[in-house]
């Protein structure tokens, strides 16, 4: 009585034959996919959200992939959220659900939450036949089918007789041990890159087809399924070979029995339709018909890289009139003929103060438009700005020599990262775009005390102050600066921004303390402009009364949310901690113990660990790299913006622009209550440092424990010694030199470029000691191997939490790292008074290496636990405070 | 040999009983039924809470499983509808949920083995709670749940032990009307059949409430069919909300895509302005003929509105025909 196909539900059937077509996932409700998706999450827009999932099934996902696996967010509340909000959405629901996440606690989670027949993706052997089995059996009996990774405990398949092997082996598990339905089991036999130049990757693609085929012939009733992008991943940046290598791909899978698959349709060329001398080369490489298939390709892929490389320069718009010139010049960017063309221009006009308010305002009048209608991106603006600056600067000693010539701004901004921050991307950012439109910019720069922009507000008699900062304790400095504004009886306009700061922080802890002026929160640098203008604009009153009404809706929703948000006592948490076993088949010895220096490290090194999409949020640009480059609305500026990221890197490469540091320590460690007592040595007799976990304090569902990174290290009691690291990395020294000389030739474009490249390589950085360590140093993963993908997507053992972010959000506990690491003397990183790292591209972290450690999110927490952590920190409670009023409830 | 009911489900027809709610309101009874040697002292009223006649009035429910077993009934229902600690919330009577299923099902056994002439099984009907867990009861905020999936499994669990200490020989998971809600029943008898290493066969019995074809939480026939697919039912069929010719078209979709036997216990029509149920025996079972002629159903009953004397006339018509076959 088996039900001889895959049959899946959501409120409508899904039934997938042999004669049924290629099932398409959608793949955009995904966070690890999608930062647009992610965005959206993290505000807590699930409007917006839910518009992406109904999207995806109006435009032909017979399935919608959802994955929450992001270290920023509790995944398991946002997967429990969106799955019942979409359960009120027939129009959605009608589809069956993929349950997509790493974390088991996320699947089990959403299991719970739909009717219908869903996937889990995805389970595998990689802890064992044990847990396999334990969650196998409990997948059938939520009533879903499953992807399995051809993944077992000595790793990924990357050959086709591991893949086969893997396979059958679960097969044999999930048929004869759990009873699982045969038609209920699909497997994702790991699609690979191929063209890499490695030779043990000429094969890729071939054992996929292979597998896929074996796996038809040999394992009844079983599916295969996949991610196809992943194949062409060598050719990032080059979208006629990617989608060309997509089709053909999925062609011969299909032929082989691939019967669904996450799948870009915008990625896609039609077989039919590809380039026979491409479709050549492509099909050479996937099914490695020749020796040089990669080398044929490579080159060819060069011919074929589109208009980019060999385009003629297109001089035509020379032709114009020099107001058309400069016009042209500020939209495009282009800075080469600025000075002829406004030299032209000054010997036109009476005053050379008209060129500015004439022609140059115009171009950039035309540049406020197009990026106010969504046509112009912010790296595009900035290089508008670029060219405007340029000119402005060549004109500036004539308008001195003729005096009396004074520029009308539209209003006067002050623009400081507040006391104790050193990060000023963003505030750069909103310089340059307030600039473009006419707004004089006084930019006190990082690390400004309350009192200098209280004085210089005043002074220079400003219209806006704009407070921006990226680390939590300075959303404390910022009610800091509006406290001491009250007090000093002043009425200007405080706008707040920044990575950590939000519309219900502002509108909570800000605003209240702000009664003569309005605290406005502006969520990204294109929304300041419209802020600005409303703010200094004639319909001032109208938006300051809806901005009032706004934020005291805010206000409410967020006193009924607090309500509502069930903490539990800190004793009951402590009771249902995770109660991992430690034994020393988990735990692996390190080499050595102590601390080590790695100086000979060299940039090119870290470069291919970068995780690019960081990158273009920064440049507000969303999307997920590598797929951006080809995004129907931003790929062509995504595209541009990385070349020349690429060009700046390479520089920074031969030019040895950056020197990049790290230090790491591997100490044995064991925990005693929520602390983590750090030894010098194996006797135990020293301790280093003592550190303070906190504790998650939200009620949890039955059986999901209350986790601190205490957890996940072997109990004092227990007398098994237990290890932990700890890292810092720097990626930053050397750069003011290059970033003063890009403000002196008034180039924010690249000044801002360095800035966001350092963060990256710094993040990169401590990817990459991340794996050195887990393979080497420390070794205990020594057979790992991963993609630069499945890194980003945290696929491998152990994990490395910051503090100051969610798994440990007390910033102070960065002292005792700094102490035992001797950062500021090994690598010259410098702690602030509010615990920002300086130089600003650093990265510092503790290693945890326990197989079931994980990311997740403290949350809340009540003002007992604190207590608490007075008292083992030996310190008085008014004293540490301050630090956790972004995590106090 | 002793028949089982999987051995006889392939052989004949079998036939469910009607109505528990329509042949209890007959008695005309109070609140001091309801109450009598085991809730003198709640705090509560009672009245309603059918659930308890098996403990304070067991003769009267025990007298309406001998009238549908003399009708022809193969396998009547507990009295446990409302049997679980979430239905009998609304009461404060959470603690009697052990007694009501226990005594549910062992008067239902008692009378059960009072007739020799035939195997009579009995069915511990396990309801849908009164709380869905995959719609919100709040329209402004479609992602609030009024129940978790693991409450449900937790009351699920206790409903279901007792049952089966009380000594039913089916478990009935009826009138779904929100599949995660039964996903939840499901997944509490795996955890009890694996827990204290039974196995009993389970009958799940979903309801289509209009003419829409989908669930209360907006399923269709076949994709509810699938959703519960992963336990090796005996039945699987609609109840409730529709008379029989109304059923019919569902039943065709259960016929051709169920790869269980299919069972129907419709409502005896449509209810009238007083709530009543009109339809005479005859008429209900001229429409049920109708689906027993083409051969849909292997179970066939009775829900809200039947009396014996339906049933007895269903059982009848049902003499002459094949049950379904499963292809």
């Amino acid at each position: 009585m088996s039900i001889a196909t895959l049959k899946l539900s959501g409120l409508e059937p899904l039934i997938v034959t042999k004669e049924s077509n290629f099932v398409n996932v959608g793949e955009r409700t995904n966070v690890t996919g999608s930062r647009a998706f992610l965005r959206m999450i993290q505000a807590g827009d699930y409007e917006s959200a839910l518009a992406v999932a109904l999207d995806q099934v109006n435009g032909g996902a017979q399935i919608i992939d959802v994955n929450m696996d992001e270290g920023m967010i509790d995944g398991e509340e946002a997967m429990v959220k969106f799955l019942n909000l979409i359960a009120s959405e027939p129009d959605i629901a009608r589809v069956p659900v993929m349950i997509d996440s790493s974390k088991w606690e996320i699947i089990e989670a959403g299991l719970k939450c739909i009717q219908g027949k869903g996937v889990v993706n995805s389970i595998s052997l990689k802890e064992g036949e044990e847990e396999f089995i334990r969650q196998a059996t409990i997948i059938k009996r939520y009533g879903a089918a499953v992807i399995v990774m051809a993944f077992d405990e000595k790793g990924q398949a990357d050959n086709y007789e591991r893949r086969i092997e893997i396979c059958e082996r679960s097969y044999q598990i999930l048929t004869e041990n759990v009873g699982f339905n045969q038609n209920d089991i699909i497997f994702d036999p790991n699609i690979f890159p191929v063209a890499t130049g490695m030779e043990e990757h000429n094969n890729n693609a071939l054992d996929f087809f292979k597998a896929t085929k074996w796996i038809k012939e040999n394992l009844p009733g079983a599916h295969v399924s996949g991610g196809v992008s992943n194949v062409s991943f060598s050719f990032r940046g080059n979208n006629r070979v990617r989608e060309a290598m997509h089709s053909a791909f999925l062609y011969h899978a299909i032929g082989n029995g691939m019967d669904m698959g996450i799948v870009n349709p915008t990625m896609l060329e039609i077989y039919a339709d590809i380039d026979k001398e491409l479709l050549k080369y492509v099909e050479d490489v996937l099914l490695n018909r020749r020796e040089d298939a990669t080398e044929r390709l490579l080159n060819f892929a060069e011919t074929v890289k589109g208009e980019g490389k060999k385009k003629e320069i297109d001089l035509s718009w020379r032709n114009g009139s020099v107001q058309e010139r400069l016009s042209y010049a500020l939209v495009k960017g282009i800075v080469e003929y600025i000075d002829v063309d406004v030299e032209e221009c000054r010997q036109k006009y009476k005053r050379p103060i008209e060129v500015i308010e004439g022609p140059l305002m115009d171009g950039m009048n035309v540049v406020g438009d197009l990026f106010g209608s969504g046509q112009m991106f912010l790296p595009q603006v900035v290089k508008s700005a670029r060219v405007m600056k340029k000119a402005v600067a060549y004109l500036l000693p004539f308008i001195e020599k003729e005096k009396g010539g004074k520029q009308q701004s539209s209003g006067k901004i002050l623009l400081a990262t507040v006391k104790g921050d050193v990060h000023d991307i963003g505030k750069n950012i909103v310089g340059v775009v307030l600039g473009c439109n006419n707004y004089e910019i006084i930019d006190l720069g990082v690390m400004v005390p309350a009192q200098k922009i209280i004085d210089t507000a005043i002074k220079e008699n400003v219209d806006v102050i704009g407070l921006s900062g990226l680390i939590t304790p300075s959303l404390d400095e910022m009610v800091h600066v509006a406290k001491e504004m009250e007090r000093a009886n002043m009425k200007t306009p405080l706008l707040i921004g920044g990575a950590t700061t939000s519309r219900v922080h502002t509108a909570v802890k800000i605003d209240e303390h702000y009664n003569l002026g309005n605290t406005i929160h502006v969520l990204d640098a294109s929304r300041s402009v419209t802020v600005v203008e409303s703010l200094l604009g004639n319909k001032k009153q109208t938006f300051i009364d809806n901005l009032k009404i706004e934020y005291d809706t805010v206000r409410k929703n967020h006193a009924s949310h607090v309500q509502n948000k069930s903490l539990v006592d800190i004793e009951t948490a402590r009771k249902n901690k995770l109660e991992l076993s430690f034994n020393n088949d988990i735990i692996s010895k390190p080499k050595n113990i102590g601390v080590q220096v790695l100086n000979d490290i060299t940039v090119s090194e870290i470069i291919p660990y970068i995780d690019w999409t960081p990158f273009f949020q920064t440049w507000e640009l969303h999307g997920r790299y590598p797929n951006i480059l080809n995004d129907e609305l931003v790929g062509k500026e995504a595209s541009s913006l990385f070349e020349d990221a690429q060009q700046m890197l390479t520089k920074i490469v031969s030019e040895s622009w950056l020197s990049v540091k790290a230090v790491y320590g591997i100490f044995p460690a064991n925990s005693v209550g929520d602390d983590i007592e750090i030894y010098a040595d194996i006797s135990r007799s020293e301790i280093l440092h003592t550190q303070h976990t906190l504790r998650q304090q939200t009620k949890k569902a039955k059986g999901q424990p209350n986790l601190a990174l205490s957890d996940f290290i072997a109990p004092k009691e227990s007398d098994i010694i237990d290890y932990i690291g700890g890292f810092a990395v720097t990626s930053g020294l050397g750069i003011e030199k290059y970033i003063e000389a890009f403000e002196n030739d008034h180039d924010d474009y690249n000044s801002i470029m360095l800035k966001a490249l350092a963060d990256r390589l710094a993040e990169a950085l401590a990817e990459y000691l991340h794996e050195r360590v887990r393979t080497s140093y420390w070794g205990y993963s020594k057979n790992e191997r991963h993609s630069n993908e499945e890194l980003i997507q945290e696929k491998y053992r152990g994990i490395r939490p910051a503090p100051g972010y969610p798994a440990c959000p007390d910033h102070t506990e960065k002292i005792g790292l700094f102490n035992i690491l001797k950062v500021k003397d090994n690598i010259g990183v410098d702690l602030t008074e509010s615990l920002a790292m300086t130089p600003a591209s650093s990265v510092s972290g503790w290693y945890f290496a326990h197989p079931n450690s994980k990311y997740f999110g403290v949350g809340k927490v009540n003002r007992e636990q604190i207590k608490d952590l007075a008292v083992r920190k030996n310190k008085k409670l008014q004293d540490i405070e301050k630090w956790y009023s972004s995590i106090l409830i | 040999m002793k028949e089982t009911i999987e051995s006889l489900i392939g052989k004949r027809i079998l036939i469910l009983d009607g109505a528990m709610g329509t042949m209890i309101q007959r008695h005309d009874l109070e609140e001091f039924d309801f109450r009598e040697g085991a809730f003198e002292n709640h705090h509560k009223p009672l009245k309603g809470n059918n659930d308890l006649l098996s403990i304070t009035r067991p003769e009267i429910i025990k007298d309406i499983h001998r009238k549908y077993f003399i009708a022809g009934a193969d396998i009547v229902e507990t009295n446990t509808f409302s049997g679980t600690s979430i239905a009998q919330a609304d009461y404060d009577l959470e603690s009697a949920v052990y007694d009501i299923n226990f005594s549910s099902a062992k008067i239902a056994k008692e009378v059960a083995q009072e007739f020799t002439d035939k195997p009579r099984f009995v069915a511990g009907s396990i309801g849908p709670t009164n709380r869905t867990a995959s719609i919100s009861p709040d329209v402004n905020d479609p992602g609030y749940r009024a129940v978790s999936f693991d409450d449900l499994v937790a009351a699920y669990k206790e409903q279901i032990s007792a049952l089966i200490e009380g000594g039913v020989d089916i478990l009935l998971v009826e009138t779904v009307f929100d599949t995660l809600n039964a996903k939840a029943a499901l997944y509490a008898i795996q955890e009890v059949f694996d827990e204290e290493k039974v196995n009993l066969p389970i009958m799940v019995s979903g309801t289509i409430t209009d003419q829409s074809g989908r669930t209360l939480t907006g399923q269709t026939t076949e994709a509810f069919l699938i959703s519960l697919s992963h336990m090796p039912l005996l039945s699987i069929g609609l109840n409730c909300a529709l008379g029989a010719n109304l059923m019919r078209p569902y039943l065709q979709i259960l016929n051709q895509t169920s790869p269980f036997n299919v069972s129907a216990h419709p409502n005896a029509g449509l209810p009238n302005e007083f709530g009543e149920y009109d339809e005479t025996p005859e008429m209900m079972a001229d429409q049920i003929e109708v689906f027993l002629k083409e051969g849909l159903v292997n179970i066939i009953g009775g829900c809200c509105g039947t009396t014996p004397e339906h049933i007895s006339e269903i059982a009848e018509r049902a003499k002459k025909y094949n049950p379904r076959k499963i292809s």
